[in-house]
């Protein structure tokens, strides 16, 4: 389906990012297109430069060189010439507020209830009643299966479940975009089904979304792209049924007959 | 084994009881426990029946007048050098993290400067600021601060210098993930503060702040050198009169004893509030 879509602008536009930390050199001129409504799946092995990507796309990492843009707009700076200046900490604030972003280690607020985990960032940051953002916020529990854990603690709940609420206080922002950091990786292996099975369904509904994942299956079965990175580069990226079944390269090669 | 029990067939034979758990006998530890209740019961009994501490000079002056008002500038000047030193103590943390360097620096030679000398000279150094600057911008400093406002200034400044790295502590504590999710939110730097990483800060925060908080309660006393009537400058001008120094120094000592009970119960209840949400907590 890649090649037959005229879509003028893709959701992200990934240009030349390098980034460094200190003498390590994480991304090495990454390109990377993300069409909206399409799912993108980011393989490689550990320390690839995977995460760091992922967040360059809402700037928790700035970037040493290239651009990032959402939605034709630069992310975390403003072009005037030839020059980016990088933006106000609000205005990173509210662009952030379009790109939902779910970690690994789930990150829920461990001192506010699930649902006032929820409703926080509609109420503060996009000023929303809070009336209303708990009644979205239900929905959304109800959405991930966990209606009568809105009063629970995150504690009190399992790693799978935390996840759940996770992506529920993501989706309370109604960002066009999702950015999933393995989203599986810190479970039980018989919980990652149900974190899995929530982001199938978001996939199903249209959501863009770029998934750092070492679960092929889910690859093959939702991906509309398949990337797969190795020492900050992009080595290969396609439809799944290309880079996951007729790898072109070694390096893929490598890295698919250890994970599967 | 015993979880073959449940699932024994009526047809068995009748399963004998499970066996009965029996904790090692400790007489070692007994024995040590009687002793030292015996030993505490004996000290106890010959502080009471000791006529030198003179009990009934205590009882007489435990709820006098003006201990009881020396008392009441104890607790009061307490609290609000707490709360003023906090507030500053906060502030002073956040510099401290900020990107600022000049900020930064600033904060660090603070908490240097007051934690680095004596309360004792900070207050007298206050106490004569107007001998020291008897002009500050065109304002007389002499009659300016009267003792019980030096008390207050002088005590908030250097409980602040010590408030600033105990809140600098537990904001360090915070998990540099939660700050990345409110960030990824949308969530601004002061709703971040306020919302997210003090509240989870304060279960670093309250142990020491309450140890703090003690010490504070019998630091006041430290105004006595410049005559703030305090719960122990009261008992001590009735001494300077009527030359029953230990009954008084118990009076004072038994209030400092009895708020500070009072506040480590107060201290489990705020312990137990803020670590609402963690495994085992509610
Ligand atoms: N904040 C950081 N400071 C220094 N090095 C980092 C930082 N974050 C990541 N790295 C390093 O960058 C490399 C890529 O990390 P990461 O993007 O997390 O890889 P992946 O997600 O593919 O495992 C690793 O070598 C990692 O140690
Ligand atoms: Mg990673």
């Amino acid at each position: 389906m890649s090649s037959v879509t005229a879509d003028p602008k893709p959701k992200v536009e990934i240009r030349g990012v390098h980034k460094n930390f200190g003498p390590l050199h994480v991304l090495r001129g990454i390109d990377l297109d993300v069409r909206a409504g399409e799912v993108t799946v980011v393989l490689g092995p550990s320390g690839s430069g995977k995460s760091t990507l992922l967040r360059t796309v809402n700037h928790l990492e700035k970037v040493d060189g290239g651009t990032v843009s959402v939605d034709g707009t630069l992310v975390g700076y403003r072009r005037s010439g030839n020059k980016l200046y990088e933006l106000r900490e609000r205005e990173i604030l509210k662009q952030r507020t379009r790109i939902g972003f779910v970690f690994q280690n789930f990150h829920l607020f461990p001192h506010l209830t699930v649902l006032e985990n929820i409703v926080e960032a509609p109420v503060s940051a996009l000023k929303r009643r809070r009336k209303d953002a708990e009644a979205a916020a239900r929905q959304l529990l109800d959405r991930v299966g966990l209606a009568d854990k809105a009063e629970a603690y995150p504690k009190q709940l399992s790693g799978g479940q935390q996840q759940r609420v996770a992506i529920a206080r993501a989706l309370a922002l109604e960002p066009g975009l999702l950015l999933f950091d393995e989203p599986t990786s810190a479970l039980d292996p018989e919980l990652v089904g149900e974190v899995l099975d929530v982001i199938k369904d978001l996939a199903a509904s249209g959501t863009t979304m770029i998934v750092v994942t070492h679960e092929i299956g889910f690859a093959r079965e939702v991906a509309d792209t398949v990337v797969f990175m190795d020492e900050g580069r992009i080595v290969e990226q396609g439809p799944p049924a290309e880079v996951l079944d007729a790898p072109r390269h070694e390096r893929t090669r490598a890295f698919l007959s250890k994970v599967l | 084994m015993s979880a073959t029990l449940a699932t024994t067939p009526a047809t068995a034979p009748p399963a004998e009881p499970p066996p009965r758990v029996v904790p090692t006998r400790r007489a070692g530890q007994w024995t040590a426990a009687g002793l030292v209740l015996v030993l505490l019961a004996l000290g106890l009994v010959s502080v009471v029946r000791n006529e030198a501490f003179q009990w009934d000079v205590v009882a007489a002056y435990f709820t006098s007048a003006s201990v009881l008002r020396g008392l009441g500038l104890t607790l009061w000047l307490t609290a609000l050098v707490m709360v003023l030193g906090f507030a500053l103590g906060t502030l002073l943390a956040v510099l401290r993290l900020s990107a600022n360097p000049v900020l930064r620096a600033v904060s660090w030679g603070y908490v240097w400067f007051f934690r680095s000398t004596p309360i004792l000279v900070q207050l007298l150094f206050w106490f004569n600021i107007g001998a020291l600057y008897p002009q500050i911008l065109g304002v007389n400093t002499v009659n300016l601060l009267g003792p019980v406002a030096v008390a207050v200034l002088g005590l908030t400044l250097h409980e602040a210098a010590y408030a600033a790295e105990v809140v600098r502590g537990g904001i360090l504590s915070v998990d540099r993930g939660q700050i990345e999710a409110a960030e990824s939110l949308g969530l601004g730097r002061r709703r971040r503060l306020s919302r997210i990483v003090l509240p989870q800060a304060m279960r670093a925060i309250v142990p020491p702040a309450g140890n703090m908080l003690i010490g504070t309660l019998k630091g006041t006393s430290i105004v006595s050198v410049i005559a703030v009537q305090d719960l122990l400058y009261s008992t001590q001008l009735v001494y300077h009169r009527t030359y029953e120094v230990i009954p008084l120094l118990l009076v004072a000592t038994l209030w400092y004893v009895a708020v500070t009970s009072v506040l480590g119960i107060g201290q489990h209840y705020v312990e137990r509030h803020y670590a609402r949400g963690t495994a085992g907590a509610r």
